[in-house]
């Protein structure tokens, strides 16, 4: 069944000509469907779980980048995974799956967390915010963004959304920043390309376009 | 296909709104239970298959838990305050810097986001034998491997082992015992009130838990007098890199000077002992005398009075020494 689905996919790509980035995400929303009955089905306690106090329903609303998104979350979902297999936000990328490097930052209600390390339910009735969630609407840039893009900040740049979301906390807390605060404040985060000295030109270019009043 | 990467295994989740809830639920489940604060340390467990709860109590629901407030008495900390709650407050840093000192010090800034103070004093040990799932002691086993010709122990204990070689890897409990605060536990019988120094446990008492807390129970607040408000603190942390490492080792000390005579003092380590450990003999040659070289020296002779050291970790000697040496000296010499 899965094999058919997924040449279904392949082919409507192909005659609309969607991008190979759309394409992976259309395929994911495919698989997601698929392997979450996996879980349910691996769960001793099935779909049914007890109704005791304070139990959790599995169909939850989370607030992800301004929009009310419907998903259904495992308990024991982390907030990485839901983004990027249910909601199919794949900019938040899964390092270490450990809190170690910090790939997976977003911001829950302005504050930079480890989403590997959250519980997609402990979210409920927060605000997420991921590197998608940045761009306006008419296509501007936040200046962390444009910071990124004007000093060619990463290499290979799979740390980039997580720098980038601690970047954008650090332009709304203190744009004032100097390079040992930027250095301070995005130390959760690690780059294998040891690219850090660029790293910290961006974050320092991010808060002087912030200071200059670029929309954020 | 897109691979799913299912590296939680399945749990039940509890949110319940008030601690009289969780205090249920966790009475329902008894040692199947695991309370889950901010879950930087619970996760590793889960991930890795070591530790199997059927059922997760999630306490970040509960407000009441996470609040700061003066008292009479004392500064009362929610357990669910978390660090960067801490580290912000105007009365921590006011009366107890050396508490947000610490809480900054630990982990990195996303883990102090999330990560509380009741987490940082309940984390379990990091001894890498028994969090990879070894049947040591404290696993229920009968070995530590930690403690055998041939084990890595480069960060184990010095001080306070018993079978068990393992430390306590927390920063924030050692200001906790220096600042003689309380640890006000609830559980469904009822609430008891433990001194900071007693709440954390070594191996002699029990060799599988770190603290007081048993099963059904919950730290709900942490409570520090006033009496050490403002005295002069010192918090050192020595750790291999500047973010997220647990500490090699750490002091804390807390004195109370006139005219440059100690009048009291409290000087605490962690990261050197299954328990963070107060130097009794140490304060007691420093209480009445004049801050200087020779009895700060002493003090730290007196610290590692005692030791037994392993294979790997003999330096850790000189630097508990060095460190107390330190810490009675001040920030200032």
């Amino acid at each position: 069944m899965g094999d058919v689905e997924h040449t279904q996919v392949q082919t409507t790509t192909e005659q609309q000509g969607v991008t190979r980035r759309g394409f992976i995400k259309g395929v994911i929303a495919t698989g997601a469907s698929v392997s979450a009955s996996n879980y349910v089905l691996r769960n001793g306690h099935g779909v049914a779980l007890a109704q005791a106090p304070g139990a959790v329903e599995r169909l939850v609303t989370l607030n992800v980048n301004g929009q009310q998104r419907r998903v259904d979350v495992m308990p024991q979902e982390t907030l990485a995974m839901t983004l990027r297999y249910k909601l199919g936000l794949t900019g938040t990328k899964i390092g270490c799956d450990r809190a170690e490097c910090g790939a997976c930052t977003v911001l829950v209600d302005g504050v930079p967390q480890y989403s590997c390390s959250t519980l997609s339910h402990q979210v409920r009735g927060r605000e997420v915010q991921t590197i998608e969630g940045l761009e306006g609407a008419d296509g501007t840039l936040h200046p962390v963004q444009q910071a990124v893009v004007d000093l060619q900040g990463f290499q290979c740049a799979f740390c980039m959304p997580g720098f980038v979301m601690n970047m954008v906390a650090l332009t709304n807390e203190n744009p004032d920043a100097t390079r040992g605060e930027c250095a301070h404040h995005l130390a959760g985060n690690i780059c294998r390309c040891i690219d850090y000295n660029k790293i910290l030109n961006v974050a320092e270019k991010a808060c002087e376009y912030t200071r200059n009043g670029m929309r954020s | 296909m897109a691979v799913i990467r299912d590296k939680m295994p399945a749990f039940q989740l509890f949110q319940p709104a008030s601690t009289e809830e969780a205090l249920g639920v966790l009475d329902q489940y008894g040692a199947d239970a695991w309370v889950l604060a901010g879950g930087l340390d619970t996760w590793d467990w889960l991930k890795d298959r070591v530790k199997k709860p059927a059922a997760v109590v999630d306490l970040g629901g509960v407000s009441e838990l996470s609040e700061i407030r003066s008292l009479g008495g004392g500064l009362e900390i929610g357990a669910m305050a978390t660090l960067r709650d801490v580290i912000r407050h105007p009365e921590v840093s006011e009366q107890f810097s050396m508490l947000a000192d610490s809480a900054s010090q630990a982990a990195s800034p996303q883990i102090q986001n999330q990560g509380t103070l009741g987490g940082n004093v309940g984390q379990d040990t990091r001894c890498w034998y028994y969090r990879d799932g070894w049947s040591c002691y404290r696993a229920g086993g009968n070995i530590c491997y930690a403690d055998t010709p041939t084990a890595m122990n480069r960060e184990h204990a010095i001080l306070g082992a018993s079978r068990c070689v393992a430390v306590n890897p927390s920063d924030t409990a050692p200001v906790l015992v220096a600042l003689d605060a309380e640890m006000v536990v609830r559980n469904s019988t009822g609430e008891r009130v433990i001194p900071a120094q007693d709440f954390f446990i070594g191996p002699a008492v029990d060799i599988m838990r770190m603290t007081a807390l048993q099963p059904g129970d919950i730290l709900t607040s942490i409570r520090i007098p006033w009496t050490w408000a403002n005295t002069r603190f010192y918090f050192e942390k020595a750790r291999d890199r500047a973010v997220w490492d647990f500490p090699l080792a750490n002091v804390a000390s807390a004195a109370k000077i006139s005219n440059g005579v100690v009048e009291d003092i409290r000087i605490v380590a962690n990261g050197v002992a299954p328990y963070p450990v107060r130097f009794l003999a140490a304060e007691d040659a420093v209480r009445g005398r004049q801050v200087g070289q020779a009895v700060a020296m002493e003090a730290g002779e007196l610290a590692i009075n005692g030791v037994r050291p392993l294979r790997h970790n003999a330096y850790k000697v000189t630097l508990l020494r060095n460190l107390v040496k330190r810490s009675v000296q001040g920030a200032e010499a």
